[in-house]
């Protein structure tokens, strides 16, 4: 059977062989005529065209949009405007009170994501703390219950949304067991305060398990003979944990904050599947936000969305310089 | 039992009996594995119950079918009830129609007298059984083998053209000193702060500018040169000697070679953890194809999920069976290829 599986794995492979028995004869040219130099060029060109046509140019473009107007997507249809549409994102006649400003919605978005972000990350990163320390136990069955948590990292955020949409349903799961406990049954989603705290819950869930592992194999770094010399001294838990485990595992502790923060700002796919931004626009997040501005809604306005794009990307890079400092930190320590 | 569950939920090394932290472990444990894979057990379930079952309150667990029978005198099996008489006995008799209030039934035993009953005296015979037309309808009737196909599709070239050109990349990072090296990594490096979102409206000028809109290339081709994917390689190949590479140069082989025969073999266990992550993000991806694709034949799976969930009837017996189908492929990496990724999420600290 293993010959039949190298046979398969040849054959499946053969097109790739030939092409890059075809390619050779002419690298050697290009080699011989510039040098390994001029190779390195070769291997690097492919992935630097996609990043440049797909990352770079609309970087910059991104700065264009901003600054001209209409509802065209071709830029020669699109007049220069200056900064007037960050003037329109950030106008308001009375900055105390939503309604008053120009892009209600924006500030909408922006107050709903600041409560989500708040709330979101400090619920993920006590949960994945606790389920770190304990997976970091002596425990029976460590691979599968680290698995266990792991697993709704996999799926994709539009499956998330529709399991629980079908679990909060009027006819869900979850009324099956309010009933049973004899509440009363909702339509969860329909309620403004259970769905921004189902769009939190759903989101922990199912991200969770990714921070878990980072945050376990922080643990596992902490040498055990610390332990065992607490354990000497007869230290009491609580202090293993304030003044060992957690000064220890604080590098790896920073970056889950930072990746945390950094995703949860973007949050998008599993909220708008779970709630679509609502009930009315109790659970709009700011991507929800340009995607809807940008694209979906009918008085489209992608100057504006890249706007609003800018702005929330000027938050995401502080917030990444954070996460590469702190991770240039981590390594450091380890190292040493 | 007890010796098993003794088994189980011994403590190792101490051995000084239980400990409240011990009991609160516990707990968490087996409540987590509930939560975790709770809800997609449910799911499953609830994916093989017909639609009028799933408008059911309260939802049972299992699936049930209703029960039929072919009748003489009858082409198509009629539906089974159980029906309460005048005298409170109950017998089962096959519904031929339903005029309002009123079925008009007849038993199977004896077909040739119609009895008239209240739908409100009867209730359906069922048997655990799964209604497997919500898979089967929806790949045939709608377009889910078209979606199923287009997101095969797009994973299994966006992974392809991800290993190509990030190990090519990697390996002239890791193995060649030139002028620029250190600002190429710091520009791969840069792309990490630029996420999809916070570019959305550019990337779609530029993929329409290149007449990629509607296509399943506009899905591929901006997401294939991953930094973290360039970033794991290289982490790999540094490891490899340059002693190697050096020895191939000495029998002639061109670099071409040197990475195609050497380093891409040996850098192997990287690129199949790449490949993995490669495989579950473009299977999982919504956002950017939500926006590139607007007609129905090009939607992938995940796009065509919300289309149909987000529709004013939603017909969740299909959804439901779809969401499962679109499960699947996660399912079988999760299954078999698990540990690969939390050890290489526990070494890169990516995602």
């Amino acid at each position: 059977m293993a010959g039949l599986g190298e046979t398969l794995g040849r054959a499946a492979a053969w097109p790739f062989t030939l092409v890059a028995r075809a390619v050779d004869p002419p690298l050697r040219v290009w080699q011989r005529w510039t040098g390994t130099g001029g190779m390195a060029a070769v291997f690097l060109a492919p992935n630097l065209a996609i990043f440049g046509v797909f990352v770079l140019i609309p970087l910059v473009l991104n700065f264009v949009y901003s600054m001209t107007g209409g509802t065209g997507i071709l830029l020669d249809q699109r007049p220069f405007i200056g900064m007037e549409q960050y003037g329109r994102l950030l106008e308001c006649e009375d900055y105390t009170r939503r309604i008053t400003c120009r892009e209600d919605q924006f500030w909408t978005a922006v107050t709903n994501t600041t409560g989500f972000v708040i709330f979101q990350v400090t619920l993920m990163v006590v949960v994945s703390l606790i389920t770190a320390l304990i997976l970091n136990r002596n425990i029976r069955g460590r691979g599968f219950f680290r698995a266990v948590f792991f697993f709704p990292v996999l799926l994709s955020p539009v499956v998330v949304g529709l399991i629980w949409r079908w679990i909060l349903q009027r006819e869900g799961l979850l009324n099956l067991i309010a009933v049973n406990l004899g509440l009363e049954p909702e339509i969860w989603l329909n309620d403004r305060f259970y769905a921004f705290a189902a769009t939190i819950g759903v989101s922990t869930w199912a991200h969770m398990g990714f921070y878990t592992l980072i945050l376990l194999a922080g643990l596992q770094a902490i040498p055990r003979d610390l332990y065992e010399a607490a354990e000497m001294d007869a230290t009491p838990p609580a202090r293993v944990f304030w003044r060992i485990t957690l000064p220890l595992l604080g590098p790896n502790f920073a970056v889950v904050l930072v990746l945390a923060l950094i995703r949860s700002v973007q949050i998008f796919d599993e909220v708008y599947v779970l709630t679509g931004g609502g009930p009315g626009t109790s659970t709009l997040y700011l991507t929800q936000y340009i995607y809807e501005v940008g694209f979906a809604s009918i008085l489209r306005n992608p100057g504006l969305a890249a706007a609003a794009s800018i702005l929330m990307g000027a938050v995401l890079v502080v917030l990444t310089l954070l996460q590469l400092r702190l991770s240039r930190r981590a390594e450091g320590r380890r190292a040493r | 039992m007890s010796r098993i569950l003794a088994f189980i939920f011994r403590r190792r090394g101490h051995g000084r009996g239980w400990h409240w932290t011990d009991i609160a472990t516990w707990i968490w444990l087996i409540g987590g594995t509930i939560l975790m894979f709770g809800p997609a057990l449910w799911l499953v379930a609830s994916s093989f119950k017909g639609p009028a079952q799933l408008a059911e309150f309260p939802p049972t667990l299992l699936p049930y079918v209703q029960q039929t029978a072919m009748v003489e005198g009858y082409d198509a099996p009629l539906p089974l009830y159980t029906t309460t008489q005048e005298d409170g006995s109950t017998k089962v008799l096959a519904e031929i129609r339903r005029i309002g209030v009123n079925s008009q039934m007849v038993d199977p035993g004896n077909p040739g007298e119609r009895i008239n009953v209240n739908i409100a005296d009867r209730s359906p015979v069922r048997e655990i059984g799964l209604a497997t037309g919500n898979y089967v309808e929806p790949l045939v009737k709608n377009n889910f083998l078209r979606f199923l196909w287009n997101s095969v599709f797009v994973t299994v070239m966006a992974t392809l053209i991800t290993l190509f050109t990030n190990s090519m990349a990697a390996f002239a990072l890791s193995k060649y000193r030139f002028r620029g090296r250190d600002g190429v990594m710091l520009l791969i490096v840069a792309t990490l702060m630029v996420p999809l979102s916070v570019i959305l409206v550019p990337l779609y000028s530029v993929v329409n500018a290149m007449g990629l809109l509607n296509s399943l290339w506009g899905v591929i081709l901006p997401t294939v040169a991953t930094p973290t994917g360039v970033f794991l390689l290289r982490q790999y190949m540094l490891t490899i000697p340059d002693e190697l590479l050096e020895a191939a140069r000495m029998d002639h082989a061109s670099e071409w070679q040197i990475y195609w025969r050497i380093v891409l073999p040996l850098a192997a266990p990287a690129l199949a953890v790449l490949a993995i992550f490669s495989v579950v993000w473009r299977w999982n991806d919504f956002l950017w194809p939500l926006i590139v694709l607007s007609q129905r034949e090009h939607y992938t799976l995940q796009v065509g999920l919300n289309t149909y969930a987000g529709e004013l009837n939603v017909q969740w017996h299909y959804i439901l069976a779809m969401t499962v189908v679109t499960m699947i492929p996660v399912i079988l990496v999760f299954l078999f290829l698990q540990r690969f990724i939390t050890t290489g999420i526990a070494g890169a600290g990516i995602k």
